[in-house]
């Protein structure tokens, strides 16, 4: 990757999940190490394929999620498993997140894989889960090379730093 | 050396970062960037940015809620 600065440093990252809250940490951690210079490849397998979608819908479910406290007229409320399970309440809490990410002026999940494609991220995409949830390459953004388990190790062996998310 | 400025204010991590390298990366070097920005975490993720790319943190200082911070393009 052209670098114009002294840090040889890598990192390599397994975004496994396909939620917006959960994109979260690794596009932010992506891009936080391309803007330090380091090499960065992010591969995406099971769920985590959602966030390379040109479509991106991602959404937020407060079912199973008891840490998931949302700050509400100065208090924090979290969702009992039985109200998460009326149709819209999921809907409702994705709405409130992504107001919240704005009012706080949080990135949006669209910015940050901008400024991973724009730094020169490496973003791989798991064929087996593309074969296995019938993803097809062209519903991926531009840019996103396809490859297995040995591909992102072969990585893994060579990055300073890796994490699974 | 010209002095480039950056408001970052209101952005919350890691966009003052992302957005000061960004501009950084067009600069020549000697240039120094400028940045306000009012999230607290960014003082130490600009130290820790200055550290790691080798760019020179010249200044951090805060006033009220806004910090500033200098960084000389290396």
């Amino acid at each position: 990757m052209p670098n114009d600065a002294s840090n040889t440093k890598s990192m390599s990252i397994i975004a496994t999940k396909g939620t917006l809250d959960w994109a979260y940490p690794p596009f932010i951690l992506g891009t936080s190490a391309a803007a330090m210079d380091m090499e960065v490849t992010m591969f995406f397998t099971f769920y985590g394929l959602n966030l390379l979608k040109k479509d991106l819908d991602l959404k937020i479910s407060t079912l199973g999620n008891p840490g998931m406290k949302m700050p509400m007229m100065g208090m924090h409320m979290a969702m009992p498993n039985i109200v998460s399970t009326i149709p819209g309440v999921d809907r409702g809490a994705t709405t409130m997140m992504k107001n919240l990410i704005k009012k706080k002026g949080v990135a949006s999940i669209e910015d940050l894989r901008e400024a991973a494609v724009e730094s020169d991220v490496r973003l791989i995409a798991c064929q087996m889960t593309l074969d296995l949830f019938e993803i097809k390459k062209e519903d991926l953004i531009d840019g996103v090379e396809l490859g297995g388990a040995v591909t992102a190790l072969e990585v893994a062996g060579e990055s300073d730093i890796n994490y699974f998310m | 050396m010209a002095v480039h400025e950056l408001d970052a204010k209101g952005l919350n991590c890691p966009l003052p970062i992302l957005k000061a390298k960004k501009m950084l990366k067009g600069l020549p070097t000697g240039d120094v960037l400028k940045i306000e920005s009012t999230d607290p975490g960014s003082v130490a993720d600009f130290a820790a940015f200055a550290r790691q790319t080798g760019n020179e943190l010249l200044s951090s200082e805060s006033a009220g809620d806004v910090y500033t911070f200098e960084i000389k393009k290396a």
